[in-house]
């Protein structure tokens, strides 16, 4: 029982992660109607700048935000300079393009800190655990990824559905022609929102350097489930890939745990451990295929166009 | 008439090819991986080959070296290619690299049907060691279950009853979790292989050890994983309290990526940067003088390749036409190898020392391995039983 809440908070956590990076994803992809592969590479570029802040200032906090804030310009700079040219064309147009971009961005990496990655350190009052619960240590740092993202979940949730911008947003995500014919600077907003869309993958990705290794091509593994979390949540809903979000981590994380001791019962151990792994890893896609059969515009459509 | 000139200087060329070919340079091919994530270990490897051709004054025979890298992009079938080029059109003499046994086993049968000399410096698939072996071949590493095997032995000595063990979900993955079943006396409490190579969170994982509690934890998780793994193993407040033994998880590429969380973290390898041979010292400190970092086994494996070769080369005095003369002249292992002697099984790989190997820190504060114990004499493969040469 213990063992199922620790896997639970893992997914939890997982889940949450992923959340950033859909969420980006999902307002790009439902209001600017633009597929970017190239999400995944902010998510890198927000590890590599957090690596090399807290390289310099020696304090991760202070980098986390740092990197945040830089990657927010490189997202803003690269819808100017790049994304701009795609608006209009047809989808093929966007996946060349934004595939293009994820060349050029691992190269530029490759070209700037070389291929080797980094290391984050954590500071120490972080790279502790604690008891959640009696005989359960957890890390503090899985901790705090789950109270930030939390955070940053209900500071969207306010930007959304209480500002000006976030009216437009929404408005954006249901009509956007109507939303450029009311006299909307539509650039203006399409720039800030794929810098919006481009920090949180990046702060998706800061917050994984110090679990994970920072290095090149990260974010396009954690890219493909970020595109099933939009698609079972649901394309242009935060709501929507918040709750899926959560629902792909759990699935994931207790999946793994788990199903070796299921497979166990029906199977002889050796072959229940050999397909455990493949299976595991599948169930997030029969999820996302059940979801696509039954409702196949995602569990909760931004609004029917 | 100019057609037939044309024609007769064109056949005089041809001619004229292989007589220059006869003065010619030794040529090696060498495949391994110069770019992405795990560049490093090519990288490494090729910066100790270009130092042991430069100890040898880059001749070898009296004749000039020409080495031509191929980048295998740590995938088969670009590995395959870069080594049916090096053999076509390059006419390369040896060829020798290859860190991925997946990659080494799809380039396998282009250079045996050439009958190129072929010197494996990693790679250590066993059924290139077993059923595959062949003439051409021969390894200057290991097959890959006996560095598994002897951290299995150690885990004994260490009194570890019961074990739990982690790796990673491919050929290479249950090659280094077998091994280390086929020693360990002990009982195994779990076994996990995660998804690989993009599962890099082992949170479930680590869970599911701290449930179990065992006496101790395998692992093998080669380049950046293990640096990811010794990283959640400490968030998890799990060093410390369950010791960790590994394969192939802690070398001096990794090392300084892993920091003080390597400390303390057995392993085992057939090579270690302290070994007490001229050979070693020689390489040892030149490396560290020209690179200002610690050599790698990969590298000292690379060393010993250029070195073996050049026995080869220096045994039929440059005629690299003479291959039964070579092979048998490498088989004696007769060059000094910074691992110290060692000899070849029939399968034409190594029977040699294992050591168990732990970080520690050098004089400088840097991170670097050091012997702990030989943890077994003279190992030979248990592949070398189905290798049909006697």
């Amino acid at each position: 029982m213990l063992l199922f809440l620790e896997q639970c908070l893992n997914g939890l956590q997982f889940g949450l992660l992923l959340f950033l990076l859909a969420a980006g994803l999902t307002l790009i992809f439902g209001i600017m109607d633009l597929v970017n592969l190239a999400h995944g590479s902010f998510y890198m570029i927000g590890a590599y700048f957090a690596a090399t802040f807290t390289l310099l200032t020696g304090d991760f906090v202070l980098s986390a935000a740092l990197a945040f804030a830089a990657t927010l310009l490189v997202g803003m700079a690269v819808e100017v300079i790049a994304i701009r040219r795609l608006y209009g064309r047809n989808h093929l147009d966007h996946v060349l393009g934004t595939f293009g971009l994820i060349l050029f961005f691992n190269e530029l990496v490759r070209l700037i800190w070389g291929p080797a990655g980094m290391n984050v350190p954590l500071p120490a009052w972080l790279n502790t655990h604690f008891q959640v619960l009696p005989g359960v240590d957890y890390p503090t740092y899985r901790i705090a990824i789950i109270v930030v993202t939390l955070l940053v979940a209900l500071l969207m949730y306010v930007l959304v559905m209480r500002t000006r911008i976030g009216m437009l947003i929404r408005a954006g995500a249901s009509n956007r022609e109507m939303v450029s014919a009311l006299g909307v600077n539509i650039n203006l907003l399409y720039t800030l929102l794929f810098g919006l869309g481009a920090a949180l993958a990046g702060l998706a990705g800061l917050m994984q350097a110090p679990i994970l290794t920072v290095q090149i091509g990260m974010g396009e593994n954690i890219l493909i489930l970020a595109f099933v979390v939009i698609i079972i949540g649901g394309i242009g809903s935060i709501r929507g890939a918040f709750i899926s979000a959560i629902l792909v981590g759990l699935i994931d994380t207790v999946g793994r745990g788990f199903l070796p001791d299921v497979l166990a019962l029906l199977l002889d151990p050796r072959s229940a451990s050999a397909i455990s792994p493949a299976m595991s890893s599948m169930l997030i896609y029969l999820l996302m295929a059940l979801v696509l059969v039954v409702r196949p515009e995602g569990l909760f459509p931004a609004s029917s166009r | 008439m100019r057609k037939a000139l044309l024609v007769a200087s064109a056949a005089l060329l041809l001619a004229a090819g292989p007589a220059m070919a006869q003065q010619k340079t030794i040529k090696i091919g060498f495949v391994s991986t110069f770019s992405g994530p795990t560049a490093v270990i090519g990288n490494d490897m090729r910066n100790s080959f270009e130092l042991a051709l430069d100890h040898l004054g880059r001749k070898m025979g009296g004749l000039p070296v020409e080495v031509i890298y191929e980048d295998d992009q740590q995938k088969p079938e670009v590995g395959k290619q870069k080594t049916e080029k090096l053999i076509q059109s390059d006419k390369v003499d040896f060829i020798t690299g290859f860190i991925w046994s997946n990659v080494l086993l799809s380039s396998l049968k282009p250079i045996v049907d050439s009958k190129t000399m072929f010197v494996i410096a990693n790679a250590g698939a066993s059924q290139v060691a077993g059923q595959l072996c062949s003439p051409y071949v021969l390894s200057v590493s290991w097959e890959n279950d006996q560095t598994p095997a002897a951290i299995g032995l150690y885990m004994n000595k260490k009194g570890a009853k019961t074990a739990f063990l982690i790796g990673p979900n491919y050929a290479a993955g249950k090659d280094m979790l077998n091994g280390m079943r086929s020693t360990f006396q002990g009982k195994i409490v779990g076994e996990e292989y995660t998804k690989w190579p993009d599962q890099l969170d082992f949170s479930a994982e680590l869970s599911k050890v701290r449930a179990a509690n065992p006496d101790a934890v395998y692992v093998f998780y080669p380049g950046a994983a293990g640096v990811q793994f010794l990283n959640q193993y400490a968030q998890a407040g799990l060093k410390g309290k369950i010791p960790l033994y590994t394969a192939f998880t802690i070398d001096s590429l990794s090392l300084p990526r892993q920091g003080d969380l390597a400390l303390g973290v057995p392993g085992a390898q057939e090579w270690v940067n302290d070994l007490p041979n001229e050979a070693n010292k020689k390489f040892v400190s030149d490396f560290k003088a020209k690179h200002k970092a610690y050599p790698s086994f990969y590298g000292a494996q690379a060393y010993d390749a250029a070195n073996l070769i050049n026995s080869a080369v220096v045994a039929v005095k440059g005629d690299v036409s003479q291959k039964d003369a070579m092979r048998a002249e490498m088989k004696k292992a007769s060059y000094a190898s910074v691992r110290g002697p060692y000899k070849y099984g029939n399968n034409q790989f190594p029977i040699q020392n294992f050591y168990i190997q732990e970080a520690v820190k050098d004089a400088d504060g840097i991170l670097t391995l050091k012997t702990v114990e030989t943890i077994v004499k003279d190992d030979q493969d248990k592949s070398a039983a189905k290798c049909p040469m006697k």
